[in-house]
């Protein structure tokens, strides 16, 4: 297929939300070990991938289903910075949860971003079922999931996989390959060269792209999304790049890889090949950046003021939504 | 009113909720052409066509999680486990998920999931497709659980779990499919999920039961009465989350209770039902609660003999509600 179009100002735009999610990702880890926030996981390195394939969806009909490092994916959605940085410190307006689930668990229903849990890939079948959900109801969308490459091993990426290409459901599945699952490497999750590969044994098609490369990501997307839609069935995408921080805050990357290896990595970091590129290019100014830079971070300065003085949620409410209170 | 069988009504509410609201779909191993492997969905894929009578692959979570996924979407799913015994693999997508959805959303989105599932022994089932599997679910917050007795029960409580907007467990005895049989009302109706019913007043003994065994401790009470022993029989209907109200209530009464289950005593749903009743009923109470369940096998065996040990039956019943009146 021919390569797709894209046009100066969804560069630029893409840049932005990349860019936010970083920022955003770095003031976490202040205020974690300033102590002002107990926990942190990261999507640094993945910003790229993740903004490309948001681009590539259509956010105001299709369903996500994202992983705890999807931080630029729900922002994309429409999640604000203030309601990040209100789920960091579990506050009672955090949409996610009401300061209930740990940060990143997210999920915000008015923008079809749908709740997760911390058991990794239980949501591989759920977007099978909206896909199912949506086919019966003649509607014209997708659901979207996000994973680990670590998480493929688990049984519901082959049993929601499964599920997806029998019934040719409009369902995309992307896997953020990190090369990491916490401490254990790639070399030791998978026997097979490619977590694409697997993807022959669901009828499916499975593609690998670069996940520092937006363009790519946003085509394989973007044409997954087109086949789903076209009654063709799902896809299983396989984006590469790097995870830059530890797991966690409560990590300690440097008991199993090397900092060459980390600083290798970061030199080569796909936020700031693409900043080369869009400066290169001409498409990104010194000037447009320090523009940039100046409104996200009066943007995330303005959401950690307001989450941190916001209320916490009332212990009264600890026994709230056990169930319907509407009965049937 | 017409005569039907335990097995008959589960068709009838499942027909009559997919009359009713095209959003009740239902998915499962053979519910399809094959009506399920009991029966349970005979002529449903005929009248409502391959997308609301799906044939899945044989992956029990995917059953499960495919199901959450739609009713989170905004769809009415019942899902069939084939036997109970083969929701295991489904058990993190149960818990994990349907059970905490509503909590960990704060109320954003809900799971309103109805899984199926047959249980119970006696039907020379062996291990395997024999157990009851109601403990493992009944400390889960968010889901219900509900083990009907009767074909009457079945459907009203089928069609409530259904309309419910929370994921309902429902648990049907395999064994009760064709051997209980009842009136069951042409009109449409529900019984209230979470509440426990009164299935005979009597005032010496209390039996609390559910499931398969309420109609044990029917036939025992009725032998017992003859004898001029008066039984009242409480059937839980719900065994997640319990009616504490009811059993407390009926526990109080004679001051002399008899917990039944088919399911191993220790750990078992009436292991909780004597703890609520030693809470509340202390000074109304005649006699220690005495609980009648299945030894700690792992699970039943084969063959007849065995198998016919390890059973409740009303026999058992009988002595037990026996002693307990001439405590
Ligand atoms: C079922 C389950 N087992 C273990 C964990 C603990 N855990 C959390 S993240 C993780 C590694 C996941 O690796 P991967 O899928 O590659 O995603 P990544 O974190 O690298 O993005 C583990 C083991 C979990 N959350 N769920
Ligand atoms: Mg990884």
């Amino acid at each position: 297929m021919d390569n797709v179009q894209v046009s100066n100002e969804q560069h630029l735009a893409m840049y932005e939300e990349m860019l936010l999610a970083r920022r955003i990702d770095e003031r976490m880890w202040l205020l974690n070990r300033a102590g002002s926030i107990p926990f942190v996981v990261s999507g640094q390195g993945q910003e790229v991938m993740q903004v490309a394939a948001s681009f590539a969806l259509d956010k105001e009909v299709d369903y996500i289903l994202p992983y705890y490092r999807d931080l630029a994916v729900v922002l994309h959605f429409g999640m604000t910075t203030r309601d990040i940085f209100l789920m960091a410190y579990g506050k009672a307006e955090d949409p996610n949860s009401g300061g209930r689930q740990m940060p990143n668990h997210f999920g915000q229903k008015k923008n079809r971003i749908v709740t997760q849990s911390s058991p990794v890939t239980t949501q591989v079948p759920h977007a099978a079922g909206i896909a199912l959900a949506a086919k019966m109801e003649g509607k014209s969308l997708v659901s979207f999931a996000t994973m680990g490459e670590g998480s493929t091993n688990q049984g519901d990426f082959h049993e929601g996989l499964n599920f997806a290409g029998v019934h040719k459901l409009p369902a995309i599945f992307m896997v953020e390959n990190n090369k990491y699952a916490i401490s254990v490497p790639l070399s030791k999750q998978v026997a097979c060269e490619n977590i694409a590969d697997r993807a022959i044994g669901y009828g499916m098609p499975g593609i690998k792209v670069d996940g520092n490369d937006p363009v790519a990501v946003y085509q394989a997307v973007k044409e997954a999304r087109d086949r789903a839609l076209n009654g063709d069935g799902p896809t299983l995408i396989e984006a590469e790049s790097y995870r830059l921080t530890p797991h966690s805050s409560d990590d300690d990357d440097m008991t199993y890889r090397t900092k060459e290896e980390v600083d290798y990595e970061k030199s080569i970091d796909g936020l700031l090949q693409y900043r080369k590129k869009l400066m290169e290019e001409g498409i990104l100014t010194e000037d447009k950046e320090r523009e940039m830079e100046e409104k996200l971070k009066q943007e995330i300065n303005e959401a950690t003021d307001y989450a941190e003085k916001a209320a916490s949620p009332d212990p009264k409410t600890l026994q709230d939504f056990v169930y319907s209170e509407e009965g049937f | 009113m017409a005569v039907l069988n335990y097995i008959q009504a589960i068709t009838k509410a499942l027909k009559e909720e997919m009359e009713r609201d095209e959003k009740v779909f239902i998915l499962g191993e053979d519910v399809g052409p094959r009506g399920g492997v009991f029966r349970a969905t005979d002529g449903l894929y005929e009248q409502f066509g391959e997308a609301r009578v799906l044939d899945t692959p044989l992956a029990e979570s995917a059953i499960a999680g495919v199901g959450i996924g739609a009713a989170m979407y905004g769809m009415k799913p019942v899902a069939e486990m084939q036997f109970a015994d083969f929701i295991l693999p489904a058990v993190n997508q149960i818990m994990s998920e349907a059970a905490r959805i509503r909590y960990r959303s704060n109320n954003d989105w809900d799971c309103p999931i109805t899984i199926r599932a047959p249980y119970g022994g006696g039907v020379h089932g062996g291990l395997y497709h024999s157990q009851s599997i109601e403990a493992i679910f009944a400390n889960q917050p968010g889901l219900k659980i509900v083990m009907p007795s009767s074909p009457y029960d079945v459907k009203g409580l089928l069609k409530a779990s259904i309309r419910d907007q929370d994921p309902v467990l429902f648990l049907e005895h395999k064994r009760a499919y064709r051997l209980l049989k009842e009136e069951v009302p042409e009109e449409d109706y529900t019984i209230p999920i979470g509440k426990a019913a009164v299935k005979r007043e009597g005032s010496d003994v209390t039996v609390i039961t559910y499931g398969l065994c309420v109609h044990f401790a029917k036939q025992a009470a009725e032998k017992l009465e003859q004898e001029g022993i008066s039984t009242e029989i409480l059937d839980l209907r719900t065994v997640y989350p319990l009616d504490q109200e009811a059993i407390i209530k009926a526990a109080s009464k004679t001051g002399k209770v008899l917990l039944v289950t088919e399911d191993n005593k220790e750990g078992s749903i009436i292991g909780e039902v004597a703890a609520i009743i030693s809470e509340h009923c202390l000074f109304d109470l005649d006699a220690p609660i005495k609980r009648l369940g299945a030894p700690e096998v792992p699970a039943m065996p084969f063959a007849s003999k065995l198998e016919k040990e390890m059973l409740m039956n009303s026999d058992k019943i009988e002595t037990a509600i026996r002693d307990l009146a001439e405590f």
